[in-house]
């Protein structure tokens, strides 16, 4: 564990409960009670009887058991793969894995013969869940708030375990997703979320997984924009972005002193009491740096803006998007501050910058010694296409170990969930993608899926609807 | 106005070609023949050679096969561990357009691509490095008739009249669905919405301008038969530009490429071009043409789609990446396609998707993207595979063209270099010194305070894409 994911391990969901939201902490207390009586469930019912036909549209969760994967290629992403290995889930985790490991009772086995293990892949830079049809179905859009500052709007509580992107996502090898949600400029808070369950807690590995900031931005003039003004008064876009950063540095400093004064409260009653306000109260683990701050930033400008502003305020950020952070690369790294990339598939941002300009930027913030993961930044329907954003990167000079570490361990270690995601390792969650290849490659064929050491189908809406077609003469 | 906008293109044309030193241009054109040797070379049609050499002489395909002799002159390029495919030809592309949509009417057949034609866009140049060299660039699809198309070859640094692909058949643009219905956007205050606003309406529209368009295509053959036969006091009809090419489509002379997304309107459309007689060359995006792939095959008519796109609107929500495998196994000869300048640079992954849903084989995914998008636009003579007196239209690979990790060497057209990478790792050291000459060049520095200087916005929105920012955005 590296310094840094030491200094993490204060966040995650070890802090929910300081939010003081009890209604969310009674929901997680009858989540537990439901897996108890569905782990118990799951030593009776066998694989190949699987109740129904359990799709994104059904929403029924496989139960978890005790299943042994065998003679498969083991890629561990945390050491060496492992030829001719087995992985041994029990309980939803992973309970051993190698060459010679004792075979539980009572376990159901896989061959895997010709098969490779990989963990499943993580994207940290969505909104699976938050959005059904983004054009011509308004109601299916849970994506941004109305107003500025929403930081109490929670991605769990909106995140459709129901939606049909949610399969189509996962029998693509992706295992995990961070939600976020996207408006304003505190947008509000993202969840980390196993792609399966049915119910929003479920799914979620960290409910508050982090505040979303969209950093101002002082790009209004030139460079692409087909409807930027033409012309911009340098010093009004300054001053607008500068009055946008101050409304968030007050609220943040107004949820510092509300936390100050609700703990000198709780100590001494006798003190007056703060009125309970959600708003600040949401922030109060963030300003604590007891939680990463995402902070929606592509420009160098915006990006350097956000390292001095979340060292003046003490946050933990974390950088989303960071098309232009190779040119911060030297800071980010004194700074230690990750970014989730997401802009490789996109066109360069500038007319005259070179073609592979973003395909190589991943393989140039390694150079630079950057903590990077590499994301999609879709809001849903094209997550599944993560491994090909990790894929043109290693085109372009990203090593391939690299380029799979950038979709599994390295999101976790940002997000500080390395010790239960990223990686195939004695004690973690159990999401795991058996293929016929390298996981990266478009030909590959997803055979086996595990997550929360749930055996899941390989159905979707799209299998669905092959099924119904495919035939039809 | 005019004046504002006419010195806006200048500055886009002066910067495009900054980017393109005197050098470059001459590299491409030093040598008249090349021998690319020892390399793994893709036919599509005639099967996969390894160690093979391929001679490209006077622009066309001389020789593919072992131990190929080049004059001592030839410039030869050792592919060993490469692989060479036809260049990719993208059978949906708005790129180099300076406008895509004439969105006022919803018959606008008088309105010709070929008329705003951008050969300075930067977007041509980042497609040739995936290997594309081929595009159809298609009027937008805010009209149930929109635009006619042009076949160009992306001859990036040349005149715009350069890029005609020669021979090529001339081609429509038709529209089904929510776009020429124009769900998505919402009348300017003060205007009514226009007609149609229904699927019926769609159908309506298109089938009055083909009963137009006969009735035209009678007066002129009537009035034909008429001086044949020498009779006096003849008028000729008017001639109507919205409904010439209404006849050409009539008279097999023009290929229709029908925007459309559900099968109900796919169906409508196959019906409409059987009760007039011609025939739809290709249905274009096609998401739910998998549920109706057999009338689509009976029809005759081609399928150009995205490889997995969907949910982005309500008619997009039953599209599945199984699309193609499922139209090719009915007989529907089906290409991918980019319809944005961003997704045109990697149609190669697109290609390999129908590996991963519906099984297809590497030949029937490579053909997805070169000889079958050929096909559907008529110049499969001259390109879309690898065979001796071809067009030198093709691209080296530094792996397998299906693999996510390859990226692309080399890009020919007519036997010329139009991309190589080599090429554009050597000169960038220059483009950057200039690049901090420009910045600092004191016209360029905003002064103090005040008002930025006048920068030069695109033409078009980036990554231009008719189809997923369809939204009346390109309306004043």
């Amino acid at each position: 564990m590296t310094t840094r994911d030491a200094e993490m391990g204060r966040w995650g969901d070890a802090g929910m409960g300081r939010t003081g939201d009890a209604g969310m902490r009674r929901v997680v207390t009858k989540r537990i009670s439901v897996l108890t009586l569905l782990v118990s469930l799951a030593g009776s019912i066998s694989l190949g009887q699987q109740p129904g036909n359990p799709t994104s549209q059904s929403g029924v969760m496989p139960p978890r058991g005790t299943f042994v994967i065998r003679n498969a290629r083991i890629v561990t992403v945390s050491g060496a793969d492992i030829e001719n290995g087995t992985v041994v889930i029990r309980e939803g985790k992973i309970a051993a894995v190698g060459t010679t490991v004792d075979i539980p009772a009572n376990s159901q086995t896989i061959d895997a013969s010709g098969l490779s293990i990989y963990p499943g892949m993580i994207d940290a830079g969505t909104s699976l869940g938050l959005v059904e049809v983004g054009q011509g179905a308004f109601g299916t859009v849970d994506t941004g708030e109305v107003g500025d500052l929403n930081p109490h709007a929670k991605a769990i509580i909106a995140v459709n375990p129901h939606s049909a992107h949610i399969a189509v996502t996962r029998v693509d090898g992706v295992t995990n997703a961070l939600a976020l949600p996207t408006s304003g400029l505190i947008s509000g808070q993202g969840a980390l979320i196993n792609l399966v369950g049915t119910t929003p807690l479920e799914m979620a590995v960290v409910p508050y997984a982090a505040l979303v900031i969209n950093y101002p931005r002082t790009t209004g003039g030139g460079g692409g924009g087909f409807f930027a003004p033409q012309q911009v008064n340098l010093t009004e876009v300054l001053a607008a972005a500068n009055r946008q950063l101050e409304q968030i540095r007050k609220v943040l400093r107004d949820a510092e002193a509300y936390g100050r004064a609700r703990d000198a409260y709780a100590k001494d009653p006798k003190l007056p009491r703060a009125e309970q306000n959600l708003m600040l109260e949401a922030l109060v683990p963030y300003v604590r740096g007891e939680r990463p701050v995402v902070f929606r930033a592509s420009r160098e400008s915006e990006i350097r803006g956000v390292i001095k502003f979340a060292e003046e305020m003490k946050l933990k950020p974390i950088i989303l998007g960071g098309e232009d952070a190779v040119k911060v690369a030297s800071l980010l790294k004194e700074k230690n501050v990750p970014v989730i990339l997401t802009g490789i598939l996109d066109l360069p941002i500038r007319e005259d910058d070179f073609y592979d300009s973003l395909y190589e930027s991943a393989a140039k913030l390694r150079e630079a010694g950057v903590p990077f993961c590499i994301s999609s930044g879709d809001s849903g329907p094209n997550v599944r296409n993560l491994p090909y954003y990790a894929g043109m990167a290693a085109a372009f000079g990203l090593p391939r170990a690299e380029a799979l570490k950038a979709v599994t361990l390295s999101p976790a270690q940002i997000l500080n969930v390395a010790d239960r995601l990223g990686t195939i390792e004695v004690g973690k969650i159990a999401n795991l993608v058996v293929t016929d290849g390298d996981l990266l490659e478009t030909r590959t064929h997803v055979r086996h899926l595990f997550i929360d050491g749930r055996p899941v189908p390989l159905n979707s809406r799209h299998t669905d609807l092959n099924d119904a077609f495919k035939n039809r003469r | 106005m005019m004046t504002r906008l006419t010195i806006q293109l200048l500055i886009c044309s002066l910067i495009a070609g900054i980017s393109l030193p005197p050098s470059f241009a001459q590299d491409r054109s030093a040598a008249q023949e090349t021998l690319i040797r020892n390399a793994t070379v893709l036919t599509v049609t005639r099967g996969t050679l390894t160690n093979a050499d391929v001679l490209l002489r006077n622009g066309k395909i001389a020789a593919i096969g072992k131990n190929v002799k080049a004059s001592a002159n030839a410039r030869v390029i050792d592919a060993t561990g490469k692989f060479v495919l036809p260049g990719i030809v993208d059978c949906h592309s708005h790129s180099m357009l300076d406008t895509i949509n004439e969105s006022t009417l919803s018959v606008t057949s008088m309105a010709r691509t070929s008329d705003v034609l951008n050969p300075h866009d930067i977007d041509l140049y980042r497609a040739l490095a995936g290997g594309v060299t081929s595009l159809n660039l298609l009027h937008g699809s805010a009209n149930a008739i929109g635009g006619l198309n042009t076949v160009v070859k992306i001859k990036f640094g040349r005149p715009a009249a350069e890029f005609i692909f020669p021979g090529a058949m001339p081609g429509i643009k038709f529209a089904l669905g929510e776009n020429p219905k124009r769900s998505n956007s919402q009348p300017q205050p003060g205007q009514t919405r226009r007609y149609p606003m229904t699927r019926m309406g769609v159908e309506e529209t298109i089938r009055d301008a083909f009963t137009r368009a006969r009735d035209y295509k009678k007066s002129w053959e009537e009035y034909r038969a008429s001086a044949s036969r020498s009779e006096k006091n003849l008028v000729a009809p008017r001639r109507d530009l919205q409904l010439e090419p209404l006849v050409e489509v009539l008279e097999g002379k023009r290929y229709v490429h029908a925007h459309c997304y559900r099968a109900d309107e796919i169906l409508m459309l196959i019906n409409l071009a059987n009760d007039f007689g011609f025939k739809i060359r290709t249905f274009q995006h096609t998401l739910e043409g998998y549920k109706v792939a057999r009338e689509i095959a009976q029809h005759g008519a081609g399928a150009s789609i995205f490889a997995d796109n969907w949910a982005y609107k309500i008619e997009a929500y039953d599209a599945i990446p199984y699309n193609a495998a499922i139209m090719t196994r009915a007989g529907v000869i089906v290409s991918m396609n980019s319809d944005s300048d961003e997704r045109a640079r990697r149609l190669n992954i697109e290609a390999a998707k129908v590996m991963r849903y519906g099984d297809l084989s590497e030949e029937e995914a490579l053909k997805l993207v070169t000889w079958n998008p050929a096909v559907q636009l008529g110049i499969q003579q001259r390109v879309g595979s690898l065979e001796v007196g071809k067009d030198a239209d093709l691209a080296i690979w530094n792996g397998h063209p299906l693999s996510v990790y390859a990226r692309v060497d080399t890009t020919f057209i007519d036997g010329e270099i139009f991309f190589d990478r080599q090429q554009d790792l050597a000169r960038r050291p220059d483009l950057l010194k200039e690049r901090a000459q420009l910045e600092a060049a004191e016209p360029n520095r905003p002064p103090p305070g005040g008002t930025s200087p006048q920068a030069p916005r695109r033409r078009r929105p980036t990554n231009a894409d008719d189809d997923m920012w369809e939204g009346g955005v390109e309306q004043p």
